[in-house]
């Protein structure tokens, strides 16, 4: 029987002034059914504070995936609160949660999920189009998203053409072309080497951070863990750590992890 | 997004020809053995065509087609021309005889017999010296198309002429002169047909006691065609058709004695049926390849009505496509053949009913991607 390590408040203190842009309280997920039940989140308590960057640590199938999901409002939950900007996904209709994912969050996904088909200006000005923009305009602001991340002169080419880094910045551009409060992404760097990953996440930092915008980043890739303001490390459907820096999670010896 | 949709379609290159190939064989062999289909229908009452002067064709009640042998009586005749209603009635006898042609070879042939006084009945294309041929001593019309091939004359050298105006033939033993020859569309049956007139076409028949094969009726201007159809019928006894009823009535006796229908029916569905199958595999392949991106669309914020109409658009235009495709595939076909005895007829009908198959085929292939997608939880972007 594994002995589960003791859950540490990860909720803002009271009396915090900061503004919250994601709450979370006991959230709880289960996958299957009967004995086959797995328990993908225990009762999460979390926060995450405007302009903020958090990172979400933690081992292979710890929930960091599914909580990111319930946050995003892709994925339901079983109970809990879970609100982002106040709004609770939960008591929108499916059109509303959709309107209000696709106005709100921008999404960073591990395998860039760029449409081949389409150029990478395309690519970019699909969330656009879907918040209401003309397709002209909407080509045209996403070429200059394209330009504020190094790509203004390849706005006409197939994803396929780019390195993996460059379609990862094409990613990035999607995510804020159309100005979302919260961007949520899934393993960022893990399918770049060490010196493109480190890249993309200054520019997500300089770039996505600007504007008093929050960022939920999940990684296992700790030669970025010192880009974030806090980390909230997950074992077991629960965070049961929430420090300041990866010093206060593992040690000095931070690389060993 | 829909135009992005086409994008998406039109960019994975292996896919879409897979599933335009599907649909326009689809298209290509349903319209095409449909045209086989209805160019054979169309000749089974050609006969029927190529007399377009009557309104009405007052037959026996039995008849069962334009080539079935069920004589009138001849006072008949008399009894229609007095019914209200009636401009004119001009008898039409039609029957198979035996033809001897003038190097000796004997073979049947179709005597038609228009009357003798309006030639009302006769062939609209006709090529003689003299329009008024037809009513010379022994005068026959010979169709433009059998000269060469089934009325060939052989010659002393084993070789063959065509038959030609003022060649001499028998029929049922009596003289027939050529005296000319017309065009009239291509018959479903394959005997020769040869014009003359009533008296005389009875006199190169076998002798029987009816020999009023078909009254040919104008219906006066003003009067409705139908009632003075009934009242012909209620006069005389017998059936009046119109000249749309009398091709159906032949051709449904096509349709049911020869099994026809069912052959081309079995040659349309395996088209409808191998068209549906190859595109309904393909496009939904090309939907899971593409489930992903779906995914990432409905994680964006891409609502369900417009991912609804993105694989809706691919589904018809890609069946849009396959339909001109296949389409113009069976009317080059046609065109290919036109010159040739085989039947082909392309009517609009037939392009509808093509059209109405390809949607039902395009509609299939969405129905079967579209539950995917719609169902796709997005969520399945966050794994790897």
């Amino acid at each position: 029987m594994t002995t589960l390590a003791p859950a540490v408040s990860a909720i803002a203190p009271e009396g915090n002034t900061r503004p919250i842009a994601v709450r979370c309280r006991q959230v709880t997920k289960n996958y299957g059914s009967g004995n086959s039940t797995v328990r993908a989140l225990r009762g999460v308590d979390l926060d995450v504070f405007e302009g903020e960057m958090l990172m979400m640590v933690g081992p292979s199938g710890c929930g960091k995936t599914t909580l990111i999901s319930v946050v995003a409002g892709v994925l339901d939950r079983d109970a809990g609160e879970c609100s982002v900007f106040g709004k609770d996904f939960s008591a929108l209709s499916g059109s509303e949660r959709t309107r209000f994912r696709g106005q709100t969050i921008g999404f960073v996904f591990q395998s860039f999920n760029l449409i081949p088909t389409l150029t990478i200006a395309e690519n970019v000005s699909v969330p656009l189009l879907l918040n209401g923009v003309g397709r002209s305009a909407a080509l045209k602001k996403a070429k200059d998203m394209l330009a504020v991340v190094g790509l203004g002169d390849r706005v006409n080419e197939a994803p396929n053409r780019l390195s993996g880094g460059q379609q990862q910045r094409v990613a990035i551009s999607r995510a804020l072309v159309h100005d979302p409060k919260l961007i949520v992404c899934d393993e960022p760097t893990s399918a770049l080497d060490h010196e493109t990953g480190g890249r993309v996440m200054e520019l997500l930092r300089s770039v996505a951070m600007s504007g008093n915008r929050s960022l939920i980043v999940v990684t296992h890739d700790n030669r970025i863990f010192n880009f974030a303001d806090r980390i909230a490390h997950m074992d077991d459907g629960i965070v049961d750590k929430v420090v300041g820096s990866a010093k206060d999670l593992y040690g000095p010896n931070m690389a060993a992890k | 997004m829909i135009y992005y949709a086409l994008k998406m379609l039109f960019g994975d290159k292996a896919r879409y020809l897979g599933i335009l190939v599907g649909v326009a064989f689809a298209a290509l062999l349903i319209t095409q053995q449909g045209a086989i289909f209805v160019g054979l229908m169309e000749r089974t009452y050609s006969f029927v065509a190529d007399t377009p002067q009557p309104d009405l064709w007052v037959v026996d009640p039995d008849l069962q087609h334009h080539s079935d042998s069920k004589p009138l009586v001849g006072q008949k005749l008399f009894r229609v021309r007095g019914v209200q209603g009636v401009e004119w009635a001009t008898p039409m006898f039609k029957s198979f005889t035996k033809m001897r042609l003038p190097s000796g070879e004997r073979r049947g042939c179709i005597v038609v017999g228009v009357d003798d006084n309006t030639l009302v009945g006769a062939p609209q294309s006709i090529d003689s010296r003299n329009g008024l041929d037809l009513r010379k001593a022994d005068a026959v019309l010979v169709d433009r198309a059998d000269i060469e091939k089934k009325l060939a004359v052989r010659t002393p050298d084993g070789g063959t002429r065509p038959l030609q105006i003022g060649d001499v033939l028998e029929l049922n033993d009596r003289r027939a002169v050529v005296a000319g020859t017309f065009s009239i569309n291509p018959s479903f049956f394959w005997d020769p047909v040869i014009y003359t007139t009533y008296s005389r076409a009875i006199s190169y028949s076998p002798q029987e006691r009816k020999q009023l094969s078909f009254i040919l009726v104008k219906v006066k201007p003003g009067q409705d065609i139908a009632t003075v159809a009934a009242r012909i019928e209620s006069a005389t006894g017998l059936k009046a058709y119109t000249e749309s009823g009398f091709k159906w009535l032949t051709a449904s006796y096509i349709l049911e004695k020869t099994g026809i229908l069912v052959n081309f029916g079995i040659a349309v569905l395996l088209g409808f049926g191998v068209g549906t199958a190859v595109a309904g595999q393909t496009f939904y392949n090309f939907t899971l390849d593409n489930l992903r991106h779906f995914g990432a669309l409905k994680a964006l914020g891409t609502p369900n009505k417009t991912l609804l109409a993105m694989v809706l658009t691919q589904a018809l235009v890609v069946g849009l496509i396959g339909y001109g495709l296949g389409v113009g595939g069976a009317a080059a076909f046609g065109a290919l053949i036109g010159g040739t005895s085989l039947a082909f007829s392309l009517p609009w009908q037939l392009l509808v009913i093509t059209g109405v198959a390809i949607l039902g085929i395009s509609i299939f292939a969405a129905a079967l991607s579209i539950r995917k997608v719609l169902y796709l939880e997005p969520g399945v972007v966050f794994r790897g």
